[in-house]
């Protein structure tokens, strides 16, 4: 194995540059090195005014996903070795505006989240005397890899379809709603249907099947999408077949 | 490095990438996707030919050996050998997302996708033999 290796880095000062520029630094190749340490390596060693976002380097916080050599990729989980001999390029998340080198804006992703309700919606609450909401193991398993999402926002920066139609909801926010819409606690799977069966809902997605793959976390948000367009479409044929009070 | 930088605090010039036509071509999977969206083409040709077919059928026994006449020229013989190719690979590729698109479960359970695929050939398997022994046996 060589002793160093040709890290390839997006570069963006917006006071300086009006596009991006790439910048090769060489650093040390360790075994042990994650795309992450070797980003932190050139922060502390060779070039301070490098800028990315990063926070748990466990897989955990979401905050350090980039593109490395082309796939996004969370930063503290990718191995320089799996790269040798290099060079390793990496760059910011596809489709999002770059702020500064690696760091994107998240406004867009922290709104749709917003927008879709990803959270514990009653029609009645239970006074607190009545105890908690119980749930089942099984009931539990429907819905369980869909809550391992990190937020790291690989998924839309793999989907072609976000790039084109910006106002794509997007993978995780539908895979987040179908989260709760299939808690057994969760009573707000008819107030999110409108939103993820709107126009920038679940009908943009022409099943690219590429968030799936680069999901971190195996959250599987194309399979999301796919089994709530059966319930979509099952609702738009009832509704024009039953009457309101049957649906 | 250059001079001095300039500053613009709280102005942030956000450098946005536009989405190149030819997206499609940057990775294998992309290609491989609007490849499969294109190859609906030939599904939909297959389905005007079965129509076109039907028509010939109903106007009587002459019309329908033109009918058959016009599909052995080596137009339709190529025609209809590219359509076959592209259908295929339409159909391999459905059948290997199924199981994203539906999860089954049976006792608690969810059905392990390869199941799922298996499923689907084999009552591929099923109906073309069907087919085949309807055509066939006479």
């Amino acid at each position: 194995m060589p002793s160093t290796v040709a890290l390839t880095v997006t570069r963006y000062r917006p006071e300086r540059e009006s596009e991006p520029t790439f910048q090769t630094y060489e650093i040390p190749f360790r075994k042990d090195w994650v795309v992450l340490d070797a980003l932190n390596h050139v922060k502390d060693k060779l070039d301070g005014s490098l800028s990315f976002r990063w926070s748990c380097r466990m897989g955990v916080c979401g905050s350090c996903g980039m593109k490395v050599n082309g796939t996004p990729k969370l930063t503290c989980a990718t191995f320089l070795s799996d790269y040798m001999p290099g060079p390793v390029r990496v760059e910011p998340l596809d489709f999002f505006p770059v702020v500064r080198d690696l760091v994107v804006d998240l406004t867009d992703f922290l709104r749709k989240l917003k927008h879709v309700k990803p959270w514990m919606i009653r029609q009645e609450e239970q006074p607190p005397g009545g105890g908690e909401y119980l749930q089942t193991p099984a009931e539990l398993d429907t819905y369980k890899q869909l809550s391992m999402c990190i937020n790291c926002m690989l998924c839309y920066s793999a989907c072609p379809i976000y790039g084109l139609e910006p106002g794509f909801i997007g993978p995780a926010a539908i895979a987040l709603a179908q989260r709760y819409n299939l808690d057994s606690r969760d009573q707000g799977a008819a107030e999110r249907l409108d939103i993820l069966s709107g126009h920038d809902g679940i009908w943009q997605c022409t099943f690219v099947g590429e968030c799936t793959k680069v999901c971190p976390k195996h959250v599987d948000p194309a399979g999301a999408i796919q089994q709530y367009k059966l319930v979509g479409a099952t609702h738009w044929v009832k509704s024009l077949l039953l009457p309101r009070g049957a649906r | 490095m250059s001079a001095e930088p300039h500053y613009t605090l709280y102005h942030p010039r956000w450098y946005r990438r536009r989405v190149s036509v030819w997206w499609w071509l940057q990775n294998r999977a992309y290609a491989g996707f609007v490849v499969r969206e294109l190859t609906s083409v030939f599904v939909a040709y297959f389905a005007v030919l079965y129509l076109w077919q039907l028509r010939a059928l109903a106007q009587g026994p002459e019309a329908y050996a033109q009918f058959l006449a016009r599909l052995r020229t080596p137009l339709f013989v190529a025609l209809d050998t590219v359509a076959f190719l592209f259908v295929l690979f339409h159909a391999i590729t459905w059948f290997n997302l199924a199981p994203k698109a539906m999860v089954l479960r049976l006792a608690g359970t969810r059905v392990p996708d390869r199941v799922v695929v298996g499923l689907n050939y084999a009552l591929w398997l099923a109906l073309s033999a069907a087919a085949a022994w309807v055509l066939l046996r006479g």
